[in-house]
């Protein structure tokens, strides 16, 4: 069953999350970020920011990390936003989901600070978010999605 | 003023659409209360204490007249006939239903207006002077730099979800009239030593439960870097501020906690990662914006001879000298002036304008300045561009509506929250002290000879009538269940910004215009010829005050 919306489409997750408190290294795990910094093998990796990790801990790593999962423990805590936007503006290229509480309305700005997934609570509500994807077709600021402001391109 | 092009236009008709969707699914149960709240809000409705209140965005408080009759005709369609001008310069509908606000927001974009991020935890509505680009102590034009900001702050991805609200003012003359000093960021015009015009910003400032007085974190920034530097403040504050606690979330407790140098450290790291990136303004966009905000078609008239003519008017009719006096200011071009229209009527609530007056004021734009108007934070309306030789005409009309009320500056002209009457947050309410106050000081002649003085209500700790910054500050205090209210003095919002002190224990609903009665008292036997209420406070300090208030009442 897809669980996952990646790329604008449907999907089948592929990876999955590793409990804080475990040990375990697994294959496509996403740990928390105190694991992640224990693991030897940063290579195709997964790590989940928390509000109040920020992302420096990940800055020399951007190359090797596949996933990047920011939590939103409450949907109206904003701080994944710039997380998500400052690791696009610093380079990194791998996948970076959005997961925990965050509700399909937020999805065009999520997607506008650079996720490319979303995993949301509430699988049944998969289909119907990906309408919200595209609410707005226009905008004003330079983001992630598009690198240049609207008075830049204006005709 | 500004006009939408194509993509302002779809940015907000697409916003009405995504919208009324979130109405629908709230109402079919999709949304939950506490998913719908956030989005509602930043829609600008919030659910009253007797009904929804829709606050509607009036840009850095500029509207032409095809705006003003639409909000008339929304009122009489979707609410009861009358809106409140609000201290952002918004305004207000506080009867409107709820499964209604799409059609009312889509009536909205068919003028060019909306209610985004009227409410919220997210970026305000911008405001700025009144008299922006008509006032003769004006360095710069904030419009173009408010309009910029209006477009960047629009649905800005990143700031959405912030730990709270956040509101920017720009101020471009020597007397701020913007109240910079009392916002999330304040921004104030300034020339270089080579006379280019530049940025300077302050930031933590604010009301609500801890007034605090902006820091300068910026003493000039080039204007084309002010989109990254104000994403490098919010960058800062999102990350770092304060969600534990909502009493302390606001950017004031940041910077305090930080302190002003090492939160400005913080922005300019940031700002480093953002400088002269793409966000970097460029001439053509500034360009752009102020060619909304060129002069309109004045015409020329000889300076000597219009004021000799005003004067001889004014000798002639005392009453219309007296509204001259009171409610026009001078403008930067010869034989006009400004014009505030008083939204203080004695017996009405401060800041409310009923559908007919809105409809007679957008005539008389029409007629005497141009189709445009503005609204104010003292909660009035301002025609900027009168001809001299007209204002007859124009206030014989304002006397018809009942618009003419001589009292802009005075005791009587207050700014007011809603209050315990409509708003679901307040402690106490405010509009029935406001007409307790006005009623108790009908007497023009006693109000001149007062000479200038700013009273602010407010209902609640909230600061919505910004009563920390009012020469005289009432407050609605809830003890035991009870109404109270406190008073502080010595408040004030210009340059000088200073925030009021507390006199001492509140007072009755029914004390409070004795209460002021004996303030005012005070300040008569004390001040010294041409001294100003708040000269006299700040020369004698609060204890004589406290004496003859709290020695009456006991």
């Amino acid at each position: 069953m897809p669980n996952l919306i990646k790329n604008g489409a449907l999907q089948e997750d592929a990876w999955q999350r590793v409990e804080p408190d475990s040990t375990r290294v697994i294959p496509n795990g996403i740990y928390a970020l105190a694991a992640w910094q224990q693991l030897a093998d940063k290579q195709q990796s997964g790590v989940q920011l928390e509000p109040g990790d920020g992302i420096e801990s990940l800055v020399d790593h951007l190359d090797s990390i596949a996933v990047v999962a920011i939590n939103f423990p409450v949907f109206t805590d904003g701080r994944g936003f710039s997380y998500a936007r400052e690791l696009r503006e610093k380079g990194y290229q791998g996948e970076l989901r959005a997961v925990g509480h965050f509700i399909r309305d937020q999805l065009t700005y999520l997607s506008r600070v650079g996720f490319d997934a979303f995993q949301l609570e509430d699988e049944t509500q998969l289909e119907m978010a990906l309408h919200s994807l595209h609410d707005f077709s226009e905008s004003y600021q330079a983001c992630i999605d598009q690198p240049l402001p609207l008075f830049r391109r204006r005709q | 003023m500004y006009v939408y092009d194509q993509y302002d236009q779809q940015i907000v008709d697409e916003r009405v659409a995504q919208y009324r969707d979130q109405t629908q699914r709230y109402l079919q149960g999709s949304l939950s209360d506490a998913e719908f709240l956030p989005l509602r809000l930043q829609n600008g409705l919030y659910v009253q204490r007797l009904a929804p209140m829709l606050r509607i965005a009036v840009p850095y408080g500029l509207l032409n007249t095809g705006q003003v009759r639409k909000l008339a005709s929304i009122s009489r369609d979707y609410d009861k006939g009358y809106v409140h001008v609000s201290t952002r310069q918004n305004i207000q509908l506080n009867w409107p239903e709820l499964a209604e606000v799409p059609d009312i927001l889509a009536e909205l974009a068919s003028v060019q207006m909306h209610a985004i991020q009227t409410s919220g935890n997210c970026i305000r509505n911008t405001t700025t002077d009144q008299f922006a680009g008509v006032a003769p102590d004006e360095l710069a034009d904030p419009r173009p730099y408010c309009e910029i900001i209006r477009q960047w702050s629009t649905l800005h991805p990143e700031f959405a979800f912030l730990p709270r609200k956040f509101k920017i003012a720009v101020c471009g003359s020597a007397e701020d009239r913007a109240a910079i000093h009392n916002h999330d960021i304040g921004i104030e015009l300034v020339a270089n030593e080579h006379g280019e015009i530049g940025l300077k910003v302050l930031a933590g400032g604010g009301l609500g439960r801890t007034p605090v007085i902006g820091a300068v974190v910026c003493d000039w920034l080039d204007k084309k870097h002010m989109l990254s530097y104000l994403e490098a403040i919010l960058r800062v504050y999102n990350q770092h501020g304060r969600r534990d606690n909502k009493y302390k979330a606001r950017i004031k407790i940041l910077v305090k906690a930080m302190g002003v140098d090492a939160f400005r450290a913080a922005v300019e790291r940031e700002w480093q990662a953002l400088k002269d990136g793409p966000t970097t303004l460029t001439d053509e966009e500034f360009d752009r914006a102020s060619s909304y905000f060129t002069e309109p078609q004045y015409e020329s008239f000889e300076p000597a001879a219009a004021s000799a003519a005003l004067e001889a008017a004014c000798v002639a009719n005392p009453i219309f000298g007296n509204w001259v006096t009171r409610n026009t200011r001078a403008h930067r071009k010869d034989g006009y002036r400004s014009v505030t229209i008083s939204l203080k009527a004695t017996g009405f609530a401060p800041g409310d304008v009923t559908a007919e007056q809105l409809e007679l004021i957008a005539g008389m734009a029409d007629a005497y300045s141009f189709g445009e108007l503005r609204t104010t934070h003292q909660q009035n309306i301002v025609l900027a561009d009168v001809p001299a030789n007209r204002l007859e005409q124009l206030w014989q009309e304002l006397q018809a509506a009942g618009l003419a009320t001589p009292n802009i500056g005075y005791l009587t002209d207050m700014i007011c929250c809603p209050g315990g009457d409509y708003c679901s947050l307040a402690n106490a309410k405010s509009i029935p002290v406001a007409e307790a106050i006005q009623a108790r000081f009908e007497d023009l002649d006693y109000l001149y000879d007062l000479g200038p003085i700013e009273l602010n209500i407010s209902g609640c700790m909230n600061a919505c009538g910004h009563h920390h910054i009012g020469h005289i500050g009432i407050l609605g205090v809830d003890k035991k269940g009870q109404e109270f209210y406190q008073i502080c003095l010595g408040g004030s919002q210009s340059k000088q910004a200073s925030i009021g002190k507390i006199l001492g224990p509140s007072f009755k609903q029914e004390d409070v215009p004795d209460v002021i009665e004996n303030i005012l008292q005070t300040y008569v036997s004390l001040r010294t010829e041409e001294e100003s209420f708040l000269e006299t406070y700040r020369r004698v300090g609060i204890d004589p005050f406290k004496e003859k208030v709290y020695a009456e009442s006991h």
